[in-house]
């Protein structure tokens, strides 16, 4: 199926949407508090309605950092297309690569409703300025890779993107509507690849279990700092831009990936790791916040890599975007003349 | 000069390219009733687009821009998904039990039966648009005249590829356009990509004793009538462009007898490798 039907320049959404329904004659005051009320009624926010700048910075901020994620988050897969080992599974990595491509699309369009070029954001992930998700800073060593990131990084943004589905920002929340649909495919579709792992032959049930142990600490990380340092949690709690804190999520992808675990006999590489009676949540060992915090200021293994990558497909690409342009407005002139 | 429908234009453009494989039987031996060079038929069907759905799948993640990466990602997928049908179609037609992963992954260059133009490393972007530019106009014209044939089972595999390929060529074209007829330095960049091709385009045409064969018995397309056809619609194109048409020169080739370049055994290794680490596995 053709996945991502887009217009020309990428977007459904239109720029010209992005304009602000501002009543002439109300001070700032009165529309950030007429703002705060829709919030606090639980309204969606449009791209045409009055927002506080802080509030149209944050969530800039926040969907350019996700789809980022989902742009950078095809390296570490893409590298296994090409050795996939198996046709039916070669078709299905492709497809989920291809997927996130789309995510990463629909989500900048998402950004620019807020008044923000694409071409503004890729800048700011290529100099280096924006984040992306520190998960797809670890490389990928074995092909049980592939099952793992489906099973806990697509598991790990189901639900956090479950959440967001619920966001205030109504192209934001559109847009994890659609999305989360897909993660869920791919999340079943690589807990299907760790499943055949472990019950196949010694050799692929070690390469499951290497991998687990590889993404397991990695995957809690993804799910942001704990809630102690994370500063902005408080506003993007009460501008319902977030719904949850880092760490309720954290706890709610625990409590459901343990019991998925066990039943495919592979272990999670935490001792600490057991059932609370009481919460009936899983208690956990201590999370290394340091290599988190190492990964996020680009000391990850693959940091460099992956922004190389995306610099080299830029620059690369450089002379078929000028091609593409080039030869457009040439269309548009020959239109436009009466001798056509 | 004839006339050549105009299968570049929006016109033919189809709903879009499918990746849905149908349901795929286990292969097991079918009455032998079919002619003997039916396999490698086959085989040559179904390597073309493994290998160039593979070469097209090493650009995921790094394409120009990302609604290429999406297209690209697509055309590979569709090409794939049409090996997959032919090679487990072939595994039926060879009756040893082969299915198509085992064809995909445990035979070796020498047995691959793929055109030398398809198996050649992605380049730049200029070279492999127009390489696929080049291929999809002739794979539009082999699945129209397959999905006639007279073998049922190929017909419809042929007929379903035949409404992805007219998208495929819709997108090629345009592209091979738009760089021809773009900026000094990506018609450069295509005329350049398009005079290293030339030479790989008239093995497409040569048939060998296996097409003549499957051409006795109503199933395979006359190559040498498709030539005209596939002249025309990429004389038009390269018109448009304003790309010039290389003037045809020695042929390079022997694909299809397992004679390949030296790029093909680099790009097994890298696709075999973890399904030949793992004999018997199941993935
Ligand atoms: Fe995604
Ligand atoms: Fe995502
Ligand atoms: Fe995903």
């Amino acid at each position: 199926m053709w996945r991502a039907a887009v217009t020309k320049n990428g977007c459904r959404q239109s720029r010209e949407k992005v304009m602000e329904k501002q009543p002439a004659a109300t001070t700032d005051e009165d529309l950030n508090a007429a703002f705060e009320a829709r919030i606090a009624n639980g309204e969606t926010i449009e791209p045409k309605d009055w927002m506080p700048e802080r509030y149209r910075t944050q969530l800039i901020r926040m969907m350019s950092q996700h789809a980022h994620s989902e742009i950078v988050g095809m390296l570490p897969e893409g590298n296994w297309i090409t050795r996939a080992p198996s046709l039916r599974r070669k078709m299905t990595l492709l497809a989920k690569v291809q997927d996130e491509a789309g995510h990463g699309l629909y989500i900048y369009c998402g950004a620019e409703t807020l008044g923000i070029d694409r071409a503004e954001l890729v800048d700011q992930l290529l100099s280096g300025r924006a984040k992306y998700s520190s998960i797809f800073n670890y490389p990928t060593l074995t092909w049980a890779d592939i099952g793992v990131i489906g099973w806990f990084v697509d598991g790990a943004a189901i639900v956090n993107q479950t959440v967001l589905a619920k966001a205030s920002y109504g192209p934001y929340a559109r847009a994890m509507i659609r999305i989360c649909k897909e993660e869920n495919f791919h999340k079943k579709q690589g807990y299907e690849i760790i499943a055949t792992l472990a019950r196949g032959t010694p050799a692929q049930k070690a390469m499951a279990q290497d991998a687990v142990n590889r993404w397991w600490w990695p995957s809690l990380m993804m799910l942001g700092p704990s809630d102690t340092d994370s500063p902005n949690t408080a506003e993007l709690m009460r501008w319902r831009v977030k719904r949850k804190t880092n760490d309720e999520l954290r706890q709610r992808f625990i409590d459901l990936t343990v019991p998925q675990a066990e039943a495919v006999g592979l272990t999670l590489p935490d001792p600490d790791l057991k059932l609370n009676p009481e919460t009936n949540s899983y208690d956990f060992g201590p999370i290394d916040w340091e290599e988190f915090w190492a990964v996020v200021k680009g000391n990850g293994p693959c940091n460099r890599e992956r922004l190389q990558a995306r610099r080299d497909a830029h620059e690369n690409g450089r002379w078929v975007r000028e091609a593409a342009e080039a030869y457009a407005s040439k269309q548009q002139r020959a239109a436009q003349s009466p001798a056509a | 000069m004839r006339e050549t429908r105009p299968i570049t234009s929006a016109a033919s453009r189809s709903s879009g390219p499918s990746n849905e494989l149908g349901p795929l039987t286990p292969s097991s031996p079918i009455a032998p009733s079919s002619p003997p060079k039916l396999f490698p038929f086959l085989l040559g069907l179904a390597d073309d687009r493994l290998v160039l759905g593979h070469r097209l799948s090493e650009w995921c993640g790094h394409g120009p821009i990302l609604e290429e990466d999406i297209a690209l990602a697509n055309i590979a997928l569709d090409l794939v998904g049409q090996a997959t049908l032919l090679l487990n179609l072939a595994g039926k037609i060879e009756g040893k039990g082969r299915s198509e992963d085992a064809l995909a992954y445990f035979r070796d260059g020498g047995e691959f039966r793929n055109l030398h133009i398809v198996e050649l490393p992605k380049g730049d972007y200029a070279y492999t648009i127009v390489r696929q530019f080049l291929f999809d106009v002739y794979s539009y014209h082999v699945l129209e005249q397959l999905q006639k044939g007279a073998h049922r089972e190929l017909a419809g595999i042929a007929a379903k590829g035949f409404k992805e390929v007219r998208y495929h060529v819709r997108h090629s074209s345009e592209w091979v356009v738009r760089m021809g007829d773009g900026t000094d330095e990506s018609h450069a960049r295509a005329q350049k990509a398009l005079d290293d091709l030339w030479r790989f385009t008239p093995e497409m045409f040569r048939p060998d004793a296996v097409d003549i064969e499957m051409q006795e018995h109503g199933i395979g397309p006359d190559l040498t009538a498709l030539k005209p056809q596939w002249d025309g619609v990429v004389r038009e194109v390269m018109g448009r462009s304003t790309l010039v048409m290389p003037a045809d020169s020695y042929m390079i080739g022997g694909g299809r007898n397992g004679k390949h370049t030296e790029f093909l055994g680099h790009m097994l290794a890298e696709m075999q490798i973890v399904a030949r680490s793992h004999p018997g596995a199941e993935w």
